[in-house]
């Protein structure tokens, strides 16, 4: 247990020590949701509309963007290497690993989307169901998308190829984490799509880092 | 007979060999059957006219491509529960033709879709789930062409298919899900009891995809077991008899 706070600490200063990286996420995050009324004309009833899955996608994004980073140094420095060596079991110091990333970069994500949502005329409780469906749904991106990283760890074109594994696993995430919004909105209940993000999060939360270290084993070899 | 006999390329290379023709042979049997029954012996559909006739194509396609993601899954969880080589050959082998059915799948749909919905493409949940399910077959082949070592690149395959077997269920659930939410239910052919020819003319239909399945990655994975074994006496032999040029067998 010791390791997983060493390795959570650890990664969070380094990400603290990088803040400057984790702005330009932010920032992608905030522009790619400011490009949707230039697209799509800015009538309130249409920006009410669209506004939850503009800021899903525009998370969904965000996170995909950040998520090279969340072994890349360690795998050139060697430290990747070392932890494999370590006596631990892998899956302690992968999670750990998981958890600093998320709070690095998908936190701040769900602590700036109801700014977005007021860009998008949404009001009251629904910015709080908003924020409440990505703060349980970018935990799962963060999850499977570390997969996805692991097992394109140091391949050519990393990047896109990324995206083409990852997309189309998030896509149950943004169906219920903005189908929680609009329900809101329609003046149904949320405890339905929230339950299932919940559900998908300890799902992933029990299985993905065992997925990730042995793909992380993988690409070490 | 020990069935493990066949789980060495060695052995199952000229098994492969054996079986290939037999289930082309069959594939193509079936295939002239069951499209002959479909287009020339089924009654037209009193609703939809001749324009259901492509459903014979479409349901084979996609049965196929749901079923080859499934089998690819069973053979990573295969090779990475017991290390057996084979088993990461056959689910690379599988994977074009699963990847071809699914976009078969998607275009004979569209084609089917213009006349009966009005529209190419409808967001409707197994339309959607189907393109998804091209895209996991897209990143597993990219992510296996992409690494340069085999048999990280077997494994890493291995993973992501696993990964993706957990999700499919999942991403079907939820396109679902999503679809009720933003629209009705789609228009979904009338009188759902298809008349007795137009059943067998889909099953051959079936069987044809699934022998034609067989042999093409039958007959892929004895490329993949030489490419691979070519360090190997037997497998260097091989390639020698069979000349640079590749002949057919």
């Amino acid at each position: 247990m010791t390791l997983f706070v060493h390795v959570l600490l650890r990664d969070l200063r380094l990400a603290w020590r990088a803040r400057s990286d984790l702005l330009v996420a932010l920032s992608f995050f905030v522009i790619v949701a400011s490009l949707f009324p230039f697209g799509v004309g800015a009538e309130p009833e249409r920006l009410r509309a669209i506004g939850p899955g503009v800021v899903w996608v525009a998370a969904l994004l965000a996170a995909l963007l950040a998520l090279p980073r969340l072994f890349e140094k360690d795998a050139e420095a060697g430290v990747l290497e070392q932890l494999l060596l370590s006596p631990e079991p892998a899956v302690l110091w992968v999670a750990a690993k998981i958890v600093a990333h998320w709070l690095a970069t998908g936190l701040p994500l769900v602590l700036l989307s109801p700014l977005l949502g007021l860009m998008y005329r949404l009001e009251g409780a629904g910015l709080g169901v908003l924020a409440a469906g990505l703060l349980l749904g970018t935990p799962v991106l963060s999850l499977v998308g570390a997969i996805g990283a692991a097992l394109t760890l140091g391949l050519r074109g990393a990047g896109s190829l990324l995206a083409l594994l990852v997309l189309p696993l998030f896509v149950p995430v943004l169906v219920f984490g903005a189908g929680a919004v609009e329900a809101w909105s329609a003046g149904m209940g949320v405890s339905a799509q929230f339950s299932l993000l919940g559900g998908g999060l300890l799902a992933a939360l029990a299985l993905a880092p065992f997925a990730c270290a042995a793909a992380l084993r993988l690409a070490a070899e | 007979m020990n069935f493990f006999r066949f789980s060495s390329p060695q052995t199952f290379y000229p098994l492969a060999g054996r079986l290939v023709p037999l289930f082309a042979a069959l594939a193509a049997a079936c295939a002239v059957a069951g499209l002959y029954i479909g287009f020339f012996v089924a009654p037209s559909d009193a609703v939809q006219g001749e324009v259901y006739r492509i459903i014979h194509l479409h349901v084979a396609a996609a049965w196929m491509s749901m079923f080859i993601y499934l089998v690819m899954a069973f053979w990573s969880a295969v090779g990475l529960g017991l290390g057996t080589r084979l088993s990461f050959y056959m689910t690379q082998a599988l994977a074009p033709t699963g990847a071809m059915f699914c976009f078969i799948a998607l275009w004979t749909g569209a084609l089917w879709g213009r006349p009966t919905w009005g529209a190419y493409w409808v967001w409707d949940a197994r339309l959607t789930s189907q393109l998804l399910l091209l895209f996991l077959y897209f990143g597993f082949i990219a992510l296996t062409r992409a690494i340069d070592d085999p048999r990280r690149a077997d494994k890493a395959g291995a993973i992501i298919a696993l990964v993706g077997a957990v999700n499919v269920p999942i991403i079907y659930f939820s396109v679902t899900w999503w679809n009720t939410l933003h629209q009705g239910a789609s228009v979904k052919p009338g009188g759902s009891s298809m008349a007795s020819v137009m059943l067998w003319a889909m099953l051959l239909c079936a069987l044809a995809a699934w022998f034609y399945s067989l042999a093409v990655s039958l007959a892929r994975a004895r490329r993949i077991i030489l490419e691979r074994e070519r360090h190997t006496e037997w497998a260097a032999a091989e390639i020698a008899r069979r000349g640079a040029g590749g002949r057919a067998d």
